[in-house]
């Protein structure tokens, strides 16, 4: 199904673990680095560079832009090493995560806890995803060159419901 | 007889195998990956499908199918009657990686120090370069641009002696069902037994360099790279780890001497974007 961003409460509402969406709208990518350095804003109550309250996180950090294009390839990065700051973000108001691979209890319990959501991207299809993304602009932390914020338009991006709004978990086994 | 190799030719080949195999998969592993599809349903057929989509569209707009270009790591064998013309090997072969990711916008994912600041090289150096001095006059560079998302999932295990092949199987099991979805499957799995654990880790990496549809020439070793590949593929983690039948699409071995007290296992998993290229220089064609 076709999900606009940002992310309602109505939709996450409707969007089941298993279900393939594909969303458009606005993404800010963000990995290691960047949210080491937005959990210690957040502890030390300062104002974050982005406003991330009711967006989506997509856990990415892109290869250069080849000239001519909008952005270079730009997959998923494996979203565990995000679990340590994931839930105090999500406290925060991130609505959305976007990356590969199983989550730790504590993010999935702040997925429940917010009525947030975490979704699966195709790992390792860094061209395809290079093509559903329509605007590129650096907005926070550019001395991390790739780790970098990025805001990000994207169209038809194709996503898996891993970890929805209950709980369900993809990676669990039946 | 001597074989004089001129430096340029070698950092050609060795530039050329990288930006053509950061963007195009080798035959093999196109391969591995068309049949994966005949058999997968469900999420992982969907996964491979993406995959597959990726790999085309990589192709097409000449861009690094996975945003991680990897560390490279090389093999170096070089015969003890080569000499390098002017030139320190390791010097060309980082000029090359360096001039490739470059040229072919691959992401430098290399930080100077790992625990010290952490800052990027900027240029994705240095290479891990492992050299092996044979006899002879051939010339054999063997590379991979090994993922780190992957290689977070590599591990070793230190078995007792009488572990048996059993539990040699069992253990790559554990390390593949703890890995599930992070490593970006259908996998490929480097095994290496036996040695020190260095060298264990070592020969994991040099049996992933290996062709996918080959096999050990030790019928021992091919029947055990055959019962692991089966056991691993009864795991259902499948395409992405949204479960299937397909986890890994190769298990490939390679084994050395050890100690009386120890087993060595190491294990180095690679993702379904297995990137190599072999660039050789025989010295009896000179």
């Amino acid at each position: 199904m076709r999900v606009k961003l940002p992310l309602t409460d109505e939709i996450i509402n409707t969007l089941k673990t298993g279900d393939e969406v594909f969303l458009t709208g606005t993404l800010y990518s963000a990995r290691d680095q960047a949210h080491q350095r937005l959990s210690a804003l957040l502890k030390e109550g300062e104002k974050l560079p982005v406003d991330l309250r009711g967006e989506t996180v997509f856990y990415m950090g892109p290869a250069p832009t080849p000239d001519g294009k909008i952005i270079g390839s730009c997959g998923p990065t494996t979203a565990y090493r995000m679990d340590p700051f994931a839930p105090e973000l999500l406290d925060y108001g991130l609505k959305g995560m976007i990356g590969k691979g199983n989550r730790s209890q504590e993010v999935t319990d702040a997925v429940i806890r917010n009525k947030a959501i975490y979704f699966y991207a195709y790992g390792g299809c860094g061209a395809l995803y290079a093509g559903k993304i329509k605007k590129n602009e650096l907005v926070a932390f550019e001395d991390l060159g790739p780790e970098a914020i990025y805001k990000l338009e994207v169209e038809d991006f194709p996503v898996v419901v891993a970890i929805d709004s209950k709980g369900e978990n993809i990676y669990d086994e039946d | 007889m001597k074989n004089i190799i001129e430096s340029t030719e070698i950092y050609q080949a060795i530039k050329k195998g990288i930006k053509e195999t950061g963007v195009k998969l080798p035959a093999d592993v196109k391969r591995a990956l068309k049949n994966a599809i005949e058999v997968e349903t469900g999420p992982a057929e969907k996964v491979l499908r993406h995959i597959s989509l990726n790999l085309e569209t990589a192709e097409k707009e000449n861009m690094p199918m996975c945003q991680d270009t990897g560390m490279v790591v090389v093999f170096v064998e070089m015969g003890n009657q080569v000499e390098i013309k002017d030139a320190f090997i390791d010097d060309v072969i980082n000029n090359a990686v360096k001039d490739a990711y470059e040229e072919a916008f691959f992401r430098k994912s290399v930080v100077a120090d790992p625990l010290n600041g952490r800052k990027n090289t900027g240029t994705n150096l240095p290479a891990v370069i492992h050299h092996e001095m044979t006899k002879g006059s051939d010339l054999k560079i063997s590379l991979m641009l090994k993922g780190f998302g992957s290689e977070n999932c590599s591990r070793i295990a230190m078995l007792k002696p009488t572990a048996g092949r059993d539990e040699v199987i069992s253990t790559i099991a554990e390390i593949v069902t703890s890995a599930g979805g992070s490593p970006c499957p259908p996998s490929i799995l480097g095994i290496g037994i036996g040695g020190t654990m260095d060298y264990a880790a070592k020969l994991s990496k040099k049996a992933l360099l290996r062709e996918l549809d080959d096999s050990h020439p030790d019928p021992y070793y091919a029947q055990l790279e055959s019962d692991i590949y089966s056991e691993v593929n009864k795991l259902g983690i499948g395409g992405g780890g949204l479960g299937g039948a397909i986890t890994t699409l190769g298990v490939k071995v390679e084994k050395y001497a050890t100690h009386i007290a120890g087993l060595p296992v190491a294990v180095s998993v690679n993702c379904w974007a297995d990137r190599k290229a072999i660039v050789e220089f025989k010295g009896e064609l000179k």
